[in-house]
């Protein structure tokens, strides 16, 4: 069904791409934006919940900044091609947050909350909730941490 | 919230093979080694003062664009007219990430311009560090509201003037006095084009954060 209605984009979307990097010579940075759903001209060529079945609400709880990393079980059930990039991007070495997986699709991050929950359910994706500072005692510490890490790329 | 696994599935510890098509991103941190803790800053602004601008320049990645669905009515004081039906939409963040060290990661929100997003940002602080408000000395009215949105909230932040090209030069101080921010509130220069002039903002406010965490933030420095 999105393999249909992605195929005339493909075109498009190389063509997007490829004026995209031109553009923008960013270096070191990582891969392709887009994805067989978005055409930068056309917007998008599916509705994101196509890939969720419909489904609004994930299933787990997790934060925009919670890793996600793939166990290494693959999944019994067939994935469609979402799911499977999914897997694909929790598979990194370092194990990207919500926020990135999603942005990689380009998909909202509901939906890409959904397709995880479903993974996760697979028992192919774990997840981790985020760490963020709650007592003050540690928070000169860490801050002392992140003051040198930003001045050591000065 | 100490870290904890949302969920038990699988061997975790195993290596992973890197997947096809998609190699190893350079050598990351140790599987079995704990988790990085999660650092977030929150960089706000009127609209067009360079926000997006300003976490793509920094950030190690490519600059990204996620999406978060907002459902239901925001608030009341909504001022668009004719949206009252609408009842889910998508607003667009900027993203990005900076690894600090292989304990620390810092990821940067850039949030949403529009006031009528702003319950959005409640998710957001929750857990940041602070916040880099961007200002445009031509239209500095426009970060007012983020201004306001952080000191309610006892939310430190840094006022960074972006300096856009024509644009006016001011002073600190008259920057300071024009918003109207506490005598603690650093005042600093950036070209948002530039990583190490968002950088320079960046440890500004953490070392402001240090400075005032002496006091808790729940009291209030006064």
């Amino acid at each position: 069904m999105s393999a249909t209605r992605a195929t005339g984009a493909t075109s498009a979307v190389r063509a997007a791409r490829a004026a995209r990097a031109t553009g923008t010579g960013t270096g070191t940075r990582t891969g392709p934006r887009d994805t067989p759903w978005l055409d930068d001209s056309a917007g998008r060529v599916m509705r994101p919940y196509t890939a969720t079945s419909g489904r609004t609400r994930p299933d787990v709880a997790l934060d925009l900044l919670s890793l996600v990393s793939a166990t290494g079980v693959r999944p019994r059930t067939a994935l469609g091609p979402e799911h499977s990039h999914v897997l694909r991007l929790c598979a990194a070495a370092a194990a990207p947050s919500v926020a990135e997986v999603a942005a990689q699709l380009r998909l909202p991050a509901v939906v890409t909350k959904v397709l995880l929950g479903d993974l996760m359910r697979y028992g192919a994706v774990t997840a981790r909730a985020p760490r963020f500072l709650n007592d003050p005692a540690d928070d000169l510490t860490l801050l002392r941490a992140v003051l040198d890490g930003l001045r050591r790329r000065l | 919230m100490d870290c904890a696994d949302v969920c038990e599935a699988g061997p975790g510890t195993r290596p992973l093979p890197a997947p096809e098509g998609r190699g190893a991103q350079g050598p990351g941190p140790d599987r079995s080694a704990p988790p990085p803790a999660t650092l977030k800053i929150l960089v706000a602004g009127g609209f067009g003062a360079g926000k997006t601008t300003f976490v793509g320049a920094v950030s190690e990645i490519e600059p990204l664009c996620t999406e978060e669905l907002l459902t239901g009515l925001s608030e009341a004081d909504d001022p668009l007219e004719g949206v009252e039906s609408k009842t889910a939409t998508t607003v667009a963040l900027d993203f990005g990430r900076i690894t600090l060290d292989s304990r620390h990661v810092l990821y940067l929100f850039g949030t949403p311009g529009q006031q009528r997003f702003w319950f959005l940002w409640e998710e957001l602080c929750a857990g940041a560090l602070g916040a880099v408000v961007l200002a445009d000395t031509r239209r500095l009215a426009d970060c007012f509201p983020a201004v306001d949105f952080f000191e309610r909230r006892g939310i430190g932040f840094v006022l960074a003037v972006n300096e856009f090209d024509g644009g006016h030069r001011y002073t600190a101080d008259e920057v300071r006095e024009a918003v109207g921010l506490a005598p603690e509130v650093p005042v600093v220069r950036c070209d948002a084009r530039l990583a190490s002039s968002g950088t320079r903002a960046l440890a500004a406010l953490v070392h402001h954060l240090l400075t005032t965490a002496r006091h808790p933030r729940s009291g209030g420095p006064t």
